[in-house]
């Protein structure tokens, strides 16, 4: 039933240029803001890439906070079945 | 009779000719066609009371109109239409039945006047969405379906204790801004809260949702967390303590959705997450966050439905529903991707969808009023969201690896509601003063202003870069993660095994010395009692008489004394 998977989109090269493309977005999302100016509302959130640190950081935060709960909560999931 | 004809009672016709009408094709027009006519019927409400009746002397107010109660109607009646175009080729005649009746609840919930009608809905939404559960037809429904079904009657009971204290307290069970301040208002906010998903008793959503039928969860995505919410928006605007219940549930979703592998319990986390923004919203309770949490509940039931759609797609077609039992689903469904991905990026509040021109509502109400804690957890919040729903869900579903599957994409009718709903996540995000006007309060807000809409752009698209950094820290594992349910689950029956263990020795010993004295005082019994026992042979019956003059002498004394 799996033909020869030859997807043009999981091609290593098609992969390699989403990442060109998707580091290039990023530096652009971040450069703008020397041209359209982001309104702080309280100061710190104007600053120059403040968007861009902040969403990164909460999301390494988040993702090790989750990964300290998962130790503490998760069981196998039969858990409840047994 | 009525002044004009209450909306709900067209999807409760409509559920009744769903029982009883025997050809398929005549059950799907009714299906489609009721929540349409109740839809009419709710843009004839005008506002203020037009439907009153009385129960046990009690006046009631049966229809309330009012811009707010109109919105939330209007979409559950939306969403009742989608949700049946979506269903009504696959589901069984007991969940349309079923899914028909829980609709009309939350509608009638949204017009209820007083507390005892809202009550009578409540209940309904309760009866019938855990039969939408039980749909699902898997021993793992049937079982999360009775403890879905307690938690509801439960909740149920304590608004019900509140609403009668109220009545007691105030003599009026008129609906209006309540503040939580006696024991009557805290059981009324408890209530609501527990509809609401909110901590600690948050498990019988993820718990339930994911056992429905790929149909079913739709629906239950929809009615019950969001009347919730209007019923908070209605009775219990700027309760500050919301503000905290809100964020907690924000993270509470996110954690749970990150460490989750089933497909629609990712999901399902994040109704609780989406719902704590809105909870947040009403928790500010100025006018700019009410229009914030009425917005956003509009706009996530489309699209949650859709994710929901999208995910039951899946499921149905390939039958499995763990991330790590699919992925590379994007070569044979393309439909049911793009519109995932859609539903994706508005829970996401991407720019140029429905969840960035509602959501940024509540944001601004939290800058209106200088919360600036608040404020930046709903941006990291926002950032977490593109994180376990809005790439998660996508990439663990469609891309990730090839699972070999290569399922056919959504039938028709599915395609249709799928497409209809990523229609209007888009539409209300290009053109949001479709639904501004539509708001309880008037505003002058404009979402796309250019700083906004960058620091929305670099906030999400470095999530995403952090999404791909950390791929392999966040490998799905076979597993579940333990939630407050676990001491009814597990920890109840655990005690009581514990008690019968450590309690057998004393309970033992303790009942031998029972029978021991049981023994003891039947014997003495039996001597003073018996046939030659002082209480129990025949005396003479001057003797008798003597006791009797005795006594009576006795009497007489002592009612002389005192």
């Amino acid at each position: 039933m799996t033909q020869p998977d030859d997807h043009w989109l999981i091609r290593p090269t098609t992969i390699r240029w989403l990442w060109i493309i998707g580091y290039s977005v990023l530096a652009i999302t971040v450069l703008l803001q020397l041209v359209i100016p982001v309104k702080g509302y309280f100061g710190i959130d104007g600053w120059f890439g403040f968007g861009a640190l902040f969403g990164f950081l909460s999301c390494v935060l988040m993702v090790f906070g989750a990964k300290f709960i998962g130790k503490l909560l998760k069981r196998p999931d039969d858990y409840y079945d047994v | 009779m009525f002044e004009m004809f209450p909306p709900a009672l067209a999807l409760i016709g409509g559920a009744l000719l769903t029982a009883l009408i025997s050809s398929r094709q005549l059950r799907a027009v009714v299906v489609i066609i009721a929540p349409l006519i109740c839809l009419y019927l709710i843009w004839q409400v005008p506002d203020g009371v037009v439907v009153r009746g009385a129960f046990l002397g009690y006046p009631l107010e049966l229809v309330e109109g009012g811009p707010v109660r109109r919105l939330f109607a209007t979409i559950f009646a939306i969403m009742s239409a989608t949700g049946a175009v979506f269903a009504f080729n696959h589901a069984r005649r007991t969940e349309l039945v079923a899914a028909q009746l829980y609709a009309a609840g939350a509608v009638g919930v949204s017009f209820a006047g007083d507390l005892l009608t809202l009550f009578v809905f409540w209940e309904i939404m309760a009866l019938f969405s855990t039969v939408v559960v039980w749909c699902g037809g898997t021993e793992s429904a049937r079982a999360a379906g009775v403890r879905y079904a307690i938690m509801h009657l439960l909740g149920g009971v304590i608004l019900k204790v509140g609403i009668e204290g109220l009545l007691v307290t105030t003599g009026s069970l008129d609906i209006r801004p309540l503040s939580a301040h006696d024991f009557s208002t805290w059981m009324i906010l408890i209530g609501i809260l527990i509809n609401a998903a909110a901590p600690p008793l948050s498990s019988w959503l993820s718990d339930a949702y994911p056992t429905a039928s790929p149909t079913g969860s739709v629906f239950l995505s929809a009615f019950t967390t969001k009347t919730a919410i209007l019923a908070l928006i209605l009775l219990f605007p700027g309760e500050s303590i919301l503000v905290g219940i809100g964020l907690f549930m924000v993270f509470y979703g996110i954690f749970y959705a990150l460490l989750e592998n089933d497909i629609r319990r990712i999901l399902a986390f994040s109704i609780v997450n989406q719902v704590g923004f809105m909870v947040v919203a009403v928790g500010i309770g100025t006018e700019m966050a009410i229009n914030g949490a009425s917005a956003h509940a509009f706009a996530h039931i489309i699209y949650k439905a859709l994710l929901f759609m999208s995910a039951g797609v899946v499921v149905m077609r390939t039958g499995k529903h763990l991330c790590t039992d699919v992925g590379g689903l994007f070569r044979t469904m393309p439909v049911t991707m793009w519109c995932g991905v859609v539903g994706a990026l508005a829970i996401s509040s991407f720019p140029l969808t429905s969840g960035f021109t509602t959501k940024t509502l509540i944001s601004q109400a939290a800058v209106g009023e200088g919360l600036t804690t608040v404020y930046f957890l709903l941006a990291a919040a926002s950032a977490g969201v593109f994180l376990h729903a809005g790439i998660k869900f996508p990439w663990f579903v469609f891309f990730q690896k090839d699972s070999g599957l290569r399922p056919k994409d959504a039938p028709w009718n599915m395609r249709i509601a799928m497409l209809f709903f990523a229609f209007l996540c888009i539409l209300i995000g290009v053109y949001p003063q479709l639904l501004y006007p539509l708001l309880p309060y008037a505003m002058d807000y404009h979402p796309y202003k250019p700083g906004k809409v960058l620091f929305y752009l670099q906030l999400l698209l470095f999530s995403g870069l952090a999404f791909f950094l950390l791929l392999p820290w966040m490998k799905r594992t076979l597993t579940i993660s333990l939630d407050v349910d676990w001491l009814w689950r597990r920890g109840l029956p655990l005690l009581v095994k514990y008690v019968a263990r450590v309690g057998k020795p004393p309970v033992g010993a303790l009942r031998s010395r029972l029978q021991q004295g049981a023994g003891l005082l039947t014997a003495s019994a039996r001597h003073t009692m018996g046939h030659t026992g002082p209480l129990g042979r025949s005396w003479e019956i001057g003797t008798t008489a003597l006791w009797i003059v005795l006594l009576l002498m006795v009497y007489v004394f002592a009612y002389y004394l005192f």
